[in-house]
């Protein structure tokens, strides 16, 4: 039969040899290649104990993020739910009080921040959304729950700690991707 | 009333080392299941169990401890006594081998001479050829009596491949026992021994390569191992002939595989690896020096050393060599080893002749 194509090949299949069809040599080679296995490194992590480092740019768990006085950023405009493709955040504005200064940068800020875990695709717009750095994804990921419930977090599990009075937890929470940023400049 | 007197000493002696023989061989299965999933890792780059206990040692005791709190299922149209009777036989018929194997030679406690064989029959390798072909039934009860056709398949299969296997298994003994002429186990590992170099040039593998490798590939296939493992191909056959099985009676079947390996080992170690000859060491003169039981614990860690050899090679080539297609293993069986088991008898035996005339 005539080729369809002048680029197919002839395979030349020729009948296994005597030492071929003992089948024993090739078998003690393919036994020498699992036993030079048994000296190899192993690939696995030790997960508890040993963490794989992330990468710089890896997206985590959501982070609400405060000023240098401990004041939140977060102005509830809304663009992070916006721009969410999964739908996940979910919140709801108030007006900040006259004695409330201390608490919030500016006169709106968010009553209720929610994000749902399960929906999060852990993308990144909210992060770019944001025209007041307020939300950030940190290093670390979101832990196993039991409930669905558990999964929606909180304003309260979301919001950094503070950076006056807790120095040392902020630091922790705005992780080491910043502080090898500053170490590059 | 001197013909009804027995040996009470005997009989209680002999109670011990089979219970210390069972337990032993018991706990070696277990902790074979541990070395495998070892094996399996570090050929695959990994790790392995490790989490239970130091180094994961607890993890066989994990694993026995699971199967024992799983479910007990026995399905509505199964056939419940064979249901029950095919596990049990199984694993009988594993440890039953064990019997004839001398773990080493006698050593004296309270000025009696204990042997460290249970029982020497002199017809020590029939004895072991009867007990393994009584292990199929386990199989193929097992397999029947679930009522399910991948289970049924499988029980075909595997009763077909260890018959098979048998034979070619037989005709490469055959030509031992032409060297040894003797079927008693003890008798061959005293021949083996009193070989030249401390035992060392007595070996039967130096006189019976061929008969050796036949014996051994057969004895992969008597395991239902890989490349042999078709009773439990999982690609064709889900889960083999313990489809059905669940809980401590799957266990039962899953560790009768090993204890068999484990005994297979100890056999192919006896026949043709000088059993518990400690190579290139004249035990005899030893046992002047050092005393006899010494000696004799030594001559069992020496054949404890070849059955863990053993035990290696099946879980290396387990992970190296992938399953047989069924015609090829049929067609290896009855082909390629039994005309290869009769030319090595045929051989051997001219050789034999020729040397005596």
């Amino acid at each position: 039969m005539a080729s369809l194509t002048n680029r197919s090949k002839v395979l030349e299949q020729t009948p296994l040899s005597f030492v071929e069809r003992l089948y024993l040599p090739s078998i003690l080679k393919g036994m020498a290649i699992t036993f030079g296995h048994i000296f190899k490194k192993k690939v696995t992590i030790s997960y508890p104990e040993v963490k794989r480092p992330f990468s710089p740019v890896f997206r985590g768990l959501h982070v609400l993020n405060r000023d240098e006085e401990g004041r939140e950023n977060c102005t509830a405009c809304g663009l992070c739910a916006v721009a969410c493709p999964a739908e996940a955040i979910t919140m709801e504005a108030a007006e900040r009080q006259k004695n409330e200064e201390h608490l919030y940068r500016e006169e709106k800020y968010a009553a209720k921040y929610e994000i749902n875990m399960l929906r999060c695709i852990f993308c990144g717009l909210c992060e770019e959304a944001c025209p007041k750095d307020a939300i950030y994804m940190s290093e670390t990921f979101a832990p196993s729950n039991f409930t669905r419930q558990g999964f929606i977090y909180s304003k309260g599990e979301l919001l950094i700690p503070n950076p006056v009075t807790d120095k040392e937890k902020y630091d922790d929470a705005r992780g080491k991707r910043e502080a090898q940023l500053k170490n590059k400049n | 009333m001197e013909m009804l007197q027995i040996d009470f000493f005997l009989f209680i002696e002999k109670l011990l080392l089979i219970g210390g023989i069972i337990t032993f061989s018991l706990v070696i299965a277990m902790y074979t299941t541990y070395a495998e999933r070892k094996v399996a890792a570090v050929i695959q780059d990994r790790l392995g169990p490790n989490r239970a206990g130091p180094f994961g040692l607890l993890q066989p005791l994990a694993d026995g401890l699971k199967l024992f709190f799983k479910e007990d299922i026995i399905p509505l149209s199964s056939n419940k006594l064979l249901f029950v009777i095919g596990p049990a036989l199984a694993m009988t018929t594993a440890m039953l081998t064990s019997a004839v194997i001398p773990w080493g030679s006698s050593i004296s406690v309270f000025g009696r001479d204990v042997s460290l064989q249970i029982a020497d029959v002199n017809i020590g390798i029939l004895y072991v050829f009867g007990v393994v072909s009584l292990g199929v039934y386990g199989i193929m009860i097992g397999g029947w009596s679930s009522n399910n056709k991948f289970s049924l398949i499988a029980a075909v299969r595997g009763a077909s491949q260890i018959i098979s296997y048998e034979l070619a298994m037989g005709l490469s003994l055959i030509a031992l026992l032409m060297l040894t002429e003797s079927l008693s186990m003890k008798t061959i590992v005293e021949q083996q021994m009193s070989g030249a170099w401390g035992g060392f040039l007595g070996w039967n593998i130096l006189y019976q390569p061929l008969g050796f490798l036949i014996f051994l590939i057969c004895v992969f296939a008597e395991c239902n191992r890989t490349p042999f493992d078709l009773p439990e191909a999982e690609n064709e056959l889900n889960f083999g002939y313990h489809q059905e099985y669940s809980s401590m009676k799957l266990g039962f079947y899953l560790f009768a595989e090993y204890v068999n390996m484990f005994i297979s080992s100890a056999v192919v170690s006896t026949l043709f690896f000088g059993g518990y000859d400690i190579p290139f060491v004249n035990e005899v003169a030893l046992a002047e020096s050092w005393g006899g039981n010494i000696v004799a614990l030594l001559g069992f860690a020496a054949l404890l050393a070849k059955i863990s050899f053993f035990l290696f090679l099946f879980m290396w080539v387990r992970w190296t060599i992938p399953r047989f297609r069924y015609d090829q293993l049929m067609d290896l069986g009855w082909k390629k080893l039994i005309p290869l088991a009769l030319a090595n008898m045929l051989i051997t035996a001219v050789i034999i002749l020729w040397l005596n005339k």
